[in-house]
């Protein structure tokens, strides 16, 4: 059973701290939303989980077994296990749509190209772009290009998924589109840490939400518990604001 | 002047004047071509070194910077004799063409590495996140992705630079190597007058160079319009 | 390889070379200046002159754009005696490389007038300018900045284009090199000492246009 102990995590990004000691599980099957104001952290965290910036402290345990994020072979078998997906889609400009999801799984983990390319469309199917296969990223939507970042983070086939504000950059008639991928995952059973500002698809699809600010973890709950029963300060301050707005 | 030209003429205009000067036009264009062949892989390389991070790299980083830097900063002319004369100290006899040539590629490499730098630049640094975290090695992820994108910035100016050596490569000729501006200076020897010498070369230098100019402005427009590839 | 370095007696001629390159900043600046004056009429012709004045302007740059400069001066030196027109060796050279130079600021300067936008000047005559005013306070200080830099890398480049002196007997930092290598036979230290010299008072050349960059024109530009 899978599970990712974040244990008294800190990082710092041009000499600034950003994450100042953040503990949290994220268990199998689980969705587990990361919220609050911008610069509290939370996309730190993301990148630190996967390995693209070093922790000043703290520990992350995968299954028992804690990463070693100055060891390359350690990242590198923590990023067999997980897939990110970025505010910014950050697709291969240089691909079309089905080389950026199979790219990975043919030429990096070297499995047979029918058999890869055969699950990619049914992955792009799935996201709702079986049509768009021979595109160039700068020929679709920002919501087109984020559904086949989800599709190309699926072909990793992820024990856990962290999305990064992936509804950040989309105009506002593109979002659900891609909520309702992530619903549909959700429901599958997918393990998953997400970042977000959308809260009413936080609260709809969390089984638990995570309150930061200033780089550490301020409250735990679940939505009930943080979107209408806040019990710090700064959450109920945080809620309320969202809230009224 | 005009009666001196119409009697050289015949004598100028020979069989054998058009090979001597079609070889050293050959020889201009392979010192200039080879050398910034060369120098665009070994410019990449530097770029490349340019970009890494990390205290075991520094060395490596330092060599880059300081070679693209100062081989940017030294004429053409004394870098060909820097290396002709650090072959004779070191005993190899090498022909003049190859030390032009190492000299070529010298300066390509330098100022092909500011220009690969530029094409590295150009590839969104978010590119480089997603390869790592698909565990692209640095490699792959250059091969893969980075080269894909960045060639298509880096090659018009590449040309351009290949253009100047085209012109630049006139002085080679200043370590005796047969090129078009030493065969002019040659014929000239010969007793040809100044303006038959120097006027054939300028005019080979120049159908040598403009066709190509022409054809990097229409590579520059194609690629420019191309989105992919 | 015995080979062992003697700088002592480079070192004894190092003012010697140093007044060379002084020649060679020299003539980088007159054949830039010649070129600058050419460049701006080259780039008003191509820009705003007759159809025919820019034909001309169009070969000219043509022309020098696509033959080296070496060959450039070789002709005015050995060719135009055979016309009366005799020249000595620095003349020779700085009458050459201040049309090539010529050539190569008429492209650059074009570039920049071009870059002037419209909606610029629009704004300028909203702003009720007049003609000259919208020169001085919108034309001017846009093309400097956007020239400033390609100017400063091309005085650079002419800076090292000046070491082809030498070929003619002018006695600048190349040239002198030549004398001292003929005199020493230490070739390799000669030419290492006046590499050197080159990347240093390229170096000090860079950093004073930055400077003056910066000051004057409120350019901003990267030092080496």
């Amino acid at each position: 059973m899978p599970t990712l102990d974040i244990d008294n995590l800190g990082a710092s990004y041009g000499g600034n701290t950003v994450l100042r000691g953040v503990t949290m599980a994220l268990r199998t099957g689980e969705v587990m939303s990361l919220i609050g104001p911008s610069g509290s952290g939370k996309s730190t965290l993301l990148r630190v989980l996967v390995g693209l910036l070093v922790p000043d402290h703290g520990r992350v345990v995968v299954d028992g077994a804690p990463v070693n994020y100055a060891n390359k072979q350690s990242v590198r078998a923590l990023r067999e296990r997980c897939a990110i997906v970025f505010q910014q889609y950050n697709l291969f400009q240089n691909m079309n749509v089905l080389e950026n999801v199979a790219v990975t799984p043919v030429r990096i983990r070297k499995r047979p190209r029918r058999e890869v390319e055969a699950e990619a469309m049914a992955l792009l199917a799935r996201v709702g772009l079986g049509d768009k296969i021979r595109s160039y990223p700068d020929e679709l939507s920002g919501g087109q290009q984020q559904r086949v970042a989800i599709a190309r983070a699926l072909a990793l086939k992820p024990e856990f998924l962290f999305l990064d504000e992936i509804t950040a950059a989309l105009d506002p008639e593109l979002v659900s589109d891609v909520l309702d991928v992530i619903r549909g995952l959700a429901n599958d059973g997918m393990t998953m840490l997400i970042v977000s500002h959308e809260m009413a698809f936080v609260r709809e699809i969390s089984d638990r939400v995570v309150f930061m600010a200033d780089g550490l973890v301020v409250e735990t709950g679940t939505p009930t518990e943080i979107f209408d029963h806040p019990q710090m300060p700064r959450t109920r301050d945080f809620v309320g604001k969202i809230l009224r707005h | 002047m005009l009666s001196r030209l119409l009697a050289e003429s015949p004598r100028f205009f020979t069989i054998y004047t058009a090979e001597f000067l079609l070889q050293a036009a050959l020889t201009t264009l392979a010192l200039s071509a080879g050398g910034c062949l060369v120098g665009l892989v070994l410019g990449f390389g530097i770029a490349v070194l340019r970009r890494t991070r990390g205290l075991a790299w520094l060395p490596a980083r330092i060599v880059a910077i300081g070679f693209s830097e100062l081989f940017r900063r030294i004429p053409f002319l004394v870098n060909l004799f820097l290396v002709f004369y650090a072959t004779q100290v070191a005993g190899l006899e090498a022909p003049v063409f190859a030390i032009a040539m190492v000299s070529v590629c010298l300066i390509a490499s330098a100022y092909l590495a500011e220009i690969g730098r530029a094409g590295l630049d150009s590839v969104h640094p978010n590119q480089w996140d997603s390869a790592a975290v698909c565990n692209f090695t640095a490699w792959q992820t250059l091969r893969l992705v980075v080269i894909p994108q960045a060639w298509k910035v880096i090659l018009p100016p590449a040309f351009g630079f290949f253009l100047l050596f085209i012109k630049d490569s006139a002085l080679a000729s200043q370590i005796g190597l047969l090129e078009l501006t030493y065969a002019g200076r040659n014929l000239n020897n010969r007793g040809f007058m100044p303006l038959l010498s120097f006027g054939s070369i300028l005019l080979l230098y120049f159908a040598l160079s403009y066709p190509l100019t022409l054809l990097g402005r229409r590579l520059e427009a194609r690629l420019a319009n191309a989105r992919h590839r | 390889m015995d080979y062992r370095f003697h700088f002592g007696q480079i070192f004894t001629s190092l003012p010697f070379l140093m007044g060379g390159a002084l020649l060679s900043l020299e003539i980088a600046v007159l054949a830039f200046f010649g070129g600058m004056v050419i460049g701006t009429a080259g780039a008003a012709a191509v820009t705003l002159g007759s159809p025919a004045l820019r034909r001309i302007a169009r070969a000219y740059i043509v022309f020098f754009t696509n033959t080296p400069q070496l060959v450039q001066i070789f002709f005015l030196f050995f060719v135009l005696p055979d016309a009366g027109i005799v020249l000595d060796p620095l003349q020779a050279v700085l009458l050459g490389m201040t049309l090539n130079a010529g050539a190569y600021l008429t492209e650059i300067q074009r570039a920049g007038f071009t870059s002037v936008r419209q909606t610029e000047l629009d704004a300028a005559a909203v702003l009720g300018m007049s003609t000259w005013q919208s020169i001085r306070y919108v034309i001017l200080p846009h093309v400097v900045r956007t020239l400033f830099a390609p100017l400063s890398n091309h005085f650079i480049l002419m800076v090292l284009g000046t070491s082809m002196a030498a070929v003619f007997g002018v006695d600048e930092l190349t040239g002198r090199a030549y004398s001292i290598n003929a005199e020493t036979f230490r070739s390799l230290e000669v030419f290492s000492v006046t590499a050197i010299l080159y990347v240093l008072i390229t170096i000090a050349a860079s950093m004073v246009l930055a400077l003056a960059g910066r000051a004057l024109f409120r350019v901003r530009m990267k030092f080496v």
